[in-house]
């Protein structure tokens, strides 16, 4: 085996080794990697117990309701299987609507509800004009209506 | 649209310029950067040049 | 037609290359960053969701894909160097790490400066966040290893290694958004077309374009400094026009 094999050999043996071990530290960590638990895994207890964590999904459509006078907000997060009831008293992000993602942090009370310090909103990667999103929005009605179930949103 | 409308950028004028300004300032400093250590390799090349003769 | 590639393989002949190249990379770079920048703030429409904050991503997407291909293409030369030896491949590899660099911390900025109105944050630990900041903590390990070590040869080598393990980042990068749930969203471009309006996309690709052409255009300006620093003692850098003159 002449040095260039050699060298060539080590190279590859070091890059999957490296990346086996890349593998396994992400295996292990796989649910901290993940920045939120969706409500199905809260309902399951795969969500820590007692500490603050992230819960992600869409705003449930009809369920915010706005604390008269104060800035504290209730809506549920909803991953369409199972939903679970946010309070948060903050200034949520202008992309906070129903329908929509949000991403909020904190910790499950007594009252079952996560009471939330943070609250975040996620958008989706489609980038298109007010008047396509119309359209699309009609669309969406207009099939729906022709298939006779109504839409969320 | 007129200039104030379009720096104003629907009121998020500060993280949009703020973005742009931040990318080609960092690009002018590199290129001064590497202009500077081009002028600078070519000098220190003359001057070894210079004493090797 | 025969062209002799492993004539512009060697720094003699490359340096006076890459010279008569860098202005052909440049000049269209700046023309290109005019044109789709104003595509973007006065063709492209508002977007539905995202109002005007959105035309940051003109310059976030392009300088986020250029960090991660630089990369790929920096731990190529750095391979090459390892394995053939080729003196040139590890300049390059040199030459492009702190545009690299620059591009990764761009991507992060100006991502900063867009999540703050959109998401409400600043800054969020998810994957796609934390393994773009990984490739820029690469980058800075690659450059400052490459400096720590005076032996230019062992400094070459030393660094490829770096390189060329720190790759398996990049696909990391790229499918975070799929494999974990992250604040971050899943890719505007995909292997199987866009999914965006048809004047924001130009702007982009446009954009997109002028920062490759502008990473060249330093890359080979910086590799010029570096053949002349590193051949030094040979007779063809003394002979040159401009170090004669």
């Amino acid at each position: 085996m002449t040095a260039r094999q050699k060298r060539l050999m080590y190279i590859i043996a070091g890059l999957v080794g490296l990346s086996m071990a890349v593998g396994l530290v992400l295996y292990a960590l796989k649910s901290n990697v993940s920045l939120y638990f969706t409500p199905t895994q809260v309902f399951n207890k795969e969500a820590p117990q007692g500490r603050s964590f992230r819960i992600g999904g869409l705003v449930e459509a009809g369920s915010v309701v706005r604390d008269q006078g104060g800035l504290s907000v209730r809506f549920r997060i909803t991953d369409t299987q199972k939903s679970l009831t946010v309070v948060y008293k903050g200034i949520l992000p202008d992309l906070f609507k129903e329908g929509k993602g949000v991403v909020a942090q904190g910790k499950m009370e007594a009252d079952g509800m996560m009471h939330a310090d943070e609250v975040l909103a996620k958008h989706d990667e489609n980038y298109m004009p007010p008047e396509a999103a119309d359209a699309i929005k009609r669309a969406e009605a207009a099939k729906a209506a022709a298939s006779g179930v109504p839409v969320a949103k | 649209m007129n200039w104030a409308e379009f720096f104003y950028m629907g009121g998020r004028g500060v993280y949009v310029w703020g973005a742009y300004g931040v990318t080609f300032l960092v690009f002018a400093i590199e290129i001064a950067l590497v202009r500077h250590k081009r002028s600078l390799t070519l000098r220190q090349v003359r001057e070894l040049r210079e004493a090797g003769e | 037609m025969a062209i002799n590639w492993f004539k512009y393989s060697a720094p003699s002949t490359f340096y006076g290359l890459a010279g008569k190249l860098i202005p052909w990379f440049a000049l269209p770079a700046a023309v290109l960053f005019v044109i789709g920048l104003y595509i973007g703030f006065f063709i492209a429409p508002t977007d539905a969701v995202q109002g005007e904050a959105y035309r940051i991503i003109f310059i976030h997407v392009p300088a986020s894909i250029l960090s991660m291909f630089l990369y790929l293409i920096m731990a190529g030369y750095a391979a090459l160097g390892l394995i053939f030896n080729t003196r040139l491949s590890s300049m390059m590899a040199s030459a492009i790490a702190p545009t690299g660099a620059l591009f990764a911390f761009i991507s992060l900025w100006t991502g900063a400066l867009w999540g703050k109105p959109m998401w409400g944050a600043w800054w969020v630990w998810d994957a796609r966040l934390t393994s773009e900041l990984i490739l820029l903590f690469l980058y800075f390990g690659f450059i400052s290893l490459h400096a720590s070590i005076d032996d230019p040869r062992r400094a070459d080598r030393a660094a490829a290694l770096l390189a060329v393990v720190g790759s398996v980042n990049v696909p990391i990068i790229y499918f975070s958004v799929k494999w974990w749930n992250t604040l971050h969203q899943g890719s505007t471009i995909k292997f199987t077309g866009t999914s965006m309006h048809v004047a924001m996309q130009q702007a982009m690709f446009i954009t997109l374009v002028a920062c490759w052409l502008y990473a060249i255009a330093v890359a080979l300006t910086r590799v010029r400094s570096i053949i002349l620093e590193r051949e030094r003692h040979t007779k063809w850098v003394a002979d040159l026009a401009e170090v004669k003159a």
